[in-house]
């Protein structure tokens, strides 16, 4: 696999702390892989809406990747009622179902980026990177709905 | 059954297969089937709600699965992982489908995906006049993967929207 220069939390230079959610758990490990090389440490998995966001309230991850289609409750259901909770929240979208209502419902509800599946690393670690960047630049363009 | 609403599965399976597995992917067969589904080895259904309902499923052998799984997951799945080679088809099946989908709702089709679920029984129920099932078999180094695709198209509502469209 790639090699990719780690990125880190700029405020302690600590690994970047993710929370995967995923119904499924060859999806999770995968995604679990790919931010390892990226220098994360995954603190934690679910496999539906509701799992997401007791796992993102015991946990409070630096970033939450998400998939859409889950049972119980969706990834954008569950990515709303977690930026309701806590404003500066990051959650990438991670779906095969990528079609434009989609994407625009899942930002509007406050996630911050959206990956379509198959995950390509590279794109996963610029959708990354890019998310991790200053806080108030990324609230800013969060918070205007885009 | 409307090739216009099968081409983006294909193009879907293509690309998906393709990109997992570093290779090329060759249609080998293209068949319409009206008897009841018969699954080959490990096979994932995923069904569609809304304008365009019905179930695609997407079945692989054994031996195809565990291949399969170890190239998208980049690591040896022997026999004992065959929890996690069941894992792997469920994931193509949604990465294919969501795909398809996503070119279809693009196009100004509104439906629904349910999450994939996996197929134990030996054979489904028989395909409908308004459903009968297109089934294809994609060539892979890893081996063969079918998609058996059984979608009914609501004219009724469809008219509508493009009515509406004017």
């Amino acid at each position: 696999m790639e090699k990719f220069v780690p990125v880190k939390r700029s405020d302690d230079g600590q690994p970047v702390r993710y929370l995967i959610v995923d119904d499924s758990v060859f999806a999770r490990k995968n995604l679990a892989r790919m931010v390892e090389t990226f220098g994360g440490t995954v603190v934690g998995e679910a496999g539906d809406g509701i799992s997401a966001i007791s796992e993102y309230d015991r946990l409070t991850p630096d970033i939450v990747l998400m998939d859409i289609t889950m049972p119980q409750m969706e990834g954008i259901e569950a990515a709303e009622k977690i930026v309701r909770n806590h404003p500066s929240a990051r959650i990438v979208m991670v779906s095969s179902v990528g079609y434009q209502e989609n994407i625009v419902a899942a930002l509007q509800r406050g996630a911050r980026h959206f990956v379509q599946k198959p995950v390509k690393p590279e794109v996963l670690y610029e959708v990354i990177k890019y998310v991790m960047r200053d806080e108030t630049t990324t609230a800013k363009s969060a918070g205007a709905g885009v | 059954m409307r090739m216009d609403l099968i081409q983006p599965f294909i193009n879907s399976a293509d690309a998906v297969l393709a990109q997992g597995l570093g290779s090329s992917i060759f249609i080998e067969n293209l068949t319409m089937e009206k008897e009841a589904y018969r699954r080959h080895g490990i096979a994932a259904e995923v069904c569609l709600a809304g304008e365009i309902e019905g179930r695609i499923i997407f079945d692989v052998e054994l031996g195809t699965a565990l291949q399969l799984a170890s190239r998208l997951a980049a690591v040896e799945i022997s026999e004992t992982d065959e929890g996690l080679a069941r894992e792997a088809v469920c994931e193509l099946a949604n990465q294919v489908i969501g795909n398809a989908v996503t070119a279809l709702n693009d196009e100004g089709f509104h439906f629904h995906v349910l999450p994939p679920s996996l197929l134990t029984s030996e054979q489904g129920s028989k395909s409908t006049e308004d459903t009968e099932a297109l089934v294809m078999c994609f060539r892979t180094y890893s081996g063969n993967v079918f998609m058996n695709v059984a979608l009914h198209y609501h004219r009724r509502e469809t008219t509508e929207r493009a009515a509406g469209a004017r």
